[in-house]
């Protein structure tokens, strides 16, 4: 089965397989990015923006400010979590208290 | 591309969404397939029904739409019986008990712990009174605001009232009008004060005079583009339109078709009509407007009445409410009564429906600060009916900081909110009314605190604004909020100006009684907040805000999202009943 995903509610959550998994408003600890000058990016995550997919890996770049430096901006591709087995589609999301490394480019959602 | 929300759109939108929705509620919530919940939670948008937060699955925040906020006599009750038997849920709020009715910043009501298998039920009671959820929530006309005593005020130039009906009977189910690329905000306003907060809404019918064949008439001016969400704050743009109120639902119509045709389909962020208006200009605009959506010339932009605008102007002279004792153009009198951040029990809204019955003539009307006016009171009911012990706690005077409060739902309930917003607030306003003392001249203060950037508490025509935020505290995460500075409406409305970052909302209130000290000690002669804050950069203004630690406790500095409801004792997201039955029953879960 096609793994189904896209933002919702003005961006407020990831949808995987129609379940409502990722929510704004967590603390995420980037490294090895362009964010921001900070070498750990402090990162308030305020609305997803895009989501894509790169079996089994969904990844999305998020909106929002870096609570040390105060930075601005939109994050480049940040792996939320994953879809091990796309036959039963199960979700399993990253700990996004663990330290995250920004790509820059991920396979866009599959438009329907 | 069209995104996937437009997909869903063109399979079921608008009226057709109920009868769906009505078999789902007669199956019970289990009948909603798993993998068609996204889909479905959009559609219920259209009808009023808002899917609540992680946590709270099977509950619904229902929202009614009252046009200009009137409630007409016997609604209240209504409204208070509906919150009372249908909006409790598994949890009460420690402030404001079980069943709340919450008024909020656009006239509207929502109920919150709606379950879907009660929609039919409360569908046939709301609308057996007139009352309806059509349109409260979704990509199409919303509920139309106003100032809130049109028809009853003595600074009317029109009567806007009826335009706004006629506009909301027009648009609500009008198969043109149903699917628009995203929401749609329409004010319409007649009193010389500016209280329609037109400029903050897609269009805003703003009351103007021309002279036309020799003969002076009175309509409206067209304003589009307005709109506060997202970091994108615009002010609605004058198009050079004067339309008769004849004429109203013609020209706005128009507008909307506009919209609905010309909208971005494809990127929900870009959709709102203000960016439309960011790519075209006023001009253009016009133009398309008159060449393609109208069949009769438009007449050219009339004199306005923006120079007397005094509502929430920030100049010191004008009011920034409708609370208070205010008489009628027909000598009665119509009484503003506060309401701390817009919610009220559904045993208070009863007692209140009783009481507006009694000494006014039932009808009540709801503010765009979240507050409620009961009109028609006869002068020699006055006495009695401010006697009355219910305005003890909804005060047709109040202290300034309680007065001046407005807080969005925030993460009790609501999946964009970053922060808990509305015990928060109460917590703020008692503190300050306590502990900080405003210049004696200073009789509005308007500190509105949202819990995101979609601005559902219009933080940016605030004195104070608060946007939700997060911080790290002794290195763990706590709640935060944002300070800006200085917003405001009238004549030459203003946005805030952000001066203070991610202040740990227990040193909030500190922050805010050392910024009105220092405003008091700082201040010219009769120097109102906003000029204060408009006579300063923002490095000058944040040296101002000192934010520190007081006795002021926050119970809410954790991660509310990260609970089922912030209130209980156990909160983990493991303890929550729902999803529940009808009967408000846990289901069995998946695992």
């Amino acid at each position: 089965m096609t793994t189904s995903i896209h933002q919702l509610d003005d961006g407020a959550w990831i949808s995987v397989n129609e379940s409502r998994e990722v929510n704004v408003s967590d603390l995420w600890l980037l490294a090895r990015h362009d964010f921001c000058d900070c070498e750990l990016a402090d990162f308030l995550a305020e609305g997803f923006v895009e989501v894509g997919v790169e079996p089994p890996v969904i990844d999305a770049r998020i909106a929002g400010r870096c609570i040390v430096c105060g930075t601005e901006g939109v994050t480049d591709w940040l792996t939320v979590g994953r879809v091990v087995d796309p036959a039963d589609g199960e979700f399993y999301p990253v700990d996004f208290t663990s330290v995250h490394v920004p790509r820059q480019r991920t396979r866009l959602a599959r438009p329907e | 591309m069209v995104t996937k929300v437009e997909k869903w759109k063109d399979e079921v939108y608008g009226n057709e969404i109920r009868e769906h929705l009505m078999r789902f509620a007669e199956e019970g919530w289990d009948s909603i397939p798993e993998d068609e919940h996204d889909e479905w939670f959009e559609r219920f948008k259209w009808w009023g029904l808002y899917h609540q937060r992680s946590g709270q699955e099977s509950y619904f925040m229902m929202r009614i739409g009252t046009p200009n906020g009137v409630i007409e006599p016997g609604q209240l009750r209504v409204i208070g019986e509906v919150a009372k038997e249908y909006a409790t849920g598994p949890a009460a709020n420690p402030e404001f008990g079980e069943a709340v009715c919450d008024w909020t910043t656009r006239q509207s009501v929502q109920l919150h712990w709606i379950k879907l298998e009660d929609i039919p039920e409360i569908f046939e009671k709301l609308e057996s009174h007139g009352l309806s959820t059509q349109q409260a929530c979704g990509d199409s006309w919303r509920n139309i605001v106003g100032c809130p005593v049109a028809g009853k005020d003595k600074h009317e130039h029109v009567d806007a009232w009826p335009v706004a009906k006629d506009l909301h009977e027009t648009f609500k189910g009008d198969d043109d009008h149903v699917n628009l690329p995203r929401k749609w905000k329409v004010a319409v306003a007649g009193c010389d004060q500016g209280c329609g907060q037109g400029d903050i809404n897609d269009l805003s019918l703003e009351p103007a005079v021309k002279e036309i064949d020799g003969e002076e008439v009175e309509g409206f001016n067209v304003r589009v583009g307005g709109g506060l969400a997202r970091k994108e704050p615009r002010f609605a743009r004058d198009i050079d339109v004067f339309v008769r109120p004849e004429n109203a639902a013609d020209v706005a119509g128009a507008c909307s078709a506009l919209f609905r045709d010309n909208g971005d389909r494809e990127d929900r962020f870009n959709a709102r009509i203000k960016f439309l208006m960011d790519e075209w200009g006023p001009e253009k605009f016009r133009q398309v407007l008159q060449d393609d959506y109208v069949d009769f010339e438009l007449e050219t932009a009339g004199e306005d009445l923006r120079e007397a605008y005094s509502y929430n102007a920030g100049d010191g002279n004008g009011h920034g409410d409708h609370v208070g004792v205010h008489e009628q153009p027909d000598g009665n009198y119509y009484v503003g009564l506060n309401v701390l951040v817009g919610r009220m029990g559904a045993d208070d809204t009863l007692e209140l429906a009783d009481l507006a019955d009694e000494y006014g003539s039932g009808e009540v009307r709801l503010t765009q600060r979240q507050n409620i006016i009961v009109t028609d009171v006869p002068e020699e009911n006055l006495d009695a009916f401010l006697d009355e012990p219910l305005l003890e706690d909804y005060s047709p005077d109040p202290n300034p900081f309680m007065r001046g409060s407005i807080a969005c739902t925030g993460t009790e309930y609501c999946s964009l909110s970053i922060v808990e917003t509305k015990n928060r607030q109460v917590r703020y306003a008692r503190w300050l009314k306590e502990n900080v003392d405003l210049p004696d001249d200073v009789e509005d203060f308007h500190i509105h605190l949202s819990g995101c950037t979609a601005s559902c508490a219009q933080p940016q025509i605030a004195d104070i604004s608060l946007r939700g935020m997060k911080t790290r505290k002794d290195g763990e995460p706590v709640e935060a909020l944002d300070i800006g500075l200085g917003g405001g409406l009238g004549e030459n409305p203003r946005f805030v100006d952000w001066v203070e970052m991610r202040v740990p909302a227990d040193e909030v209130p500190g922050a805010i009684g050392n910024l009105v000290a220092n405003y008091e000690a700082e201040r010219e002669d009769g120097e109102s907040f906003r000029e204060f804050v408009e006579a300063r950069d923002e490095e000058t203004l944040a040296d101002l805000i000192e934010p520190e630690e007081t006795d002021y406790e926050d119970p809410y500095m954790h991660n509310t999202k990260m609970t089922w409801y912030p209130y209980v004792e156990d909160d983990s997201m493991e303890d929550s009943p729902a999803p529940t039955d009808g009967a408000g029953q846990p289901l069995p879960s998946d695992d």
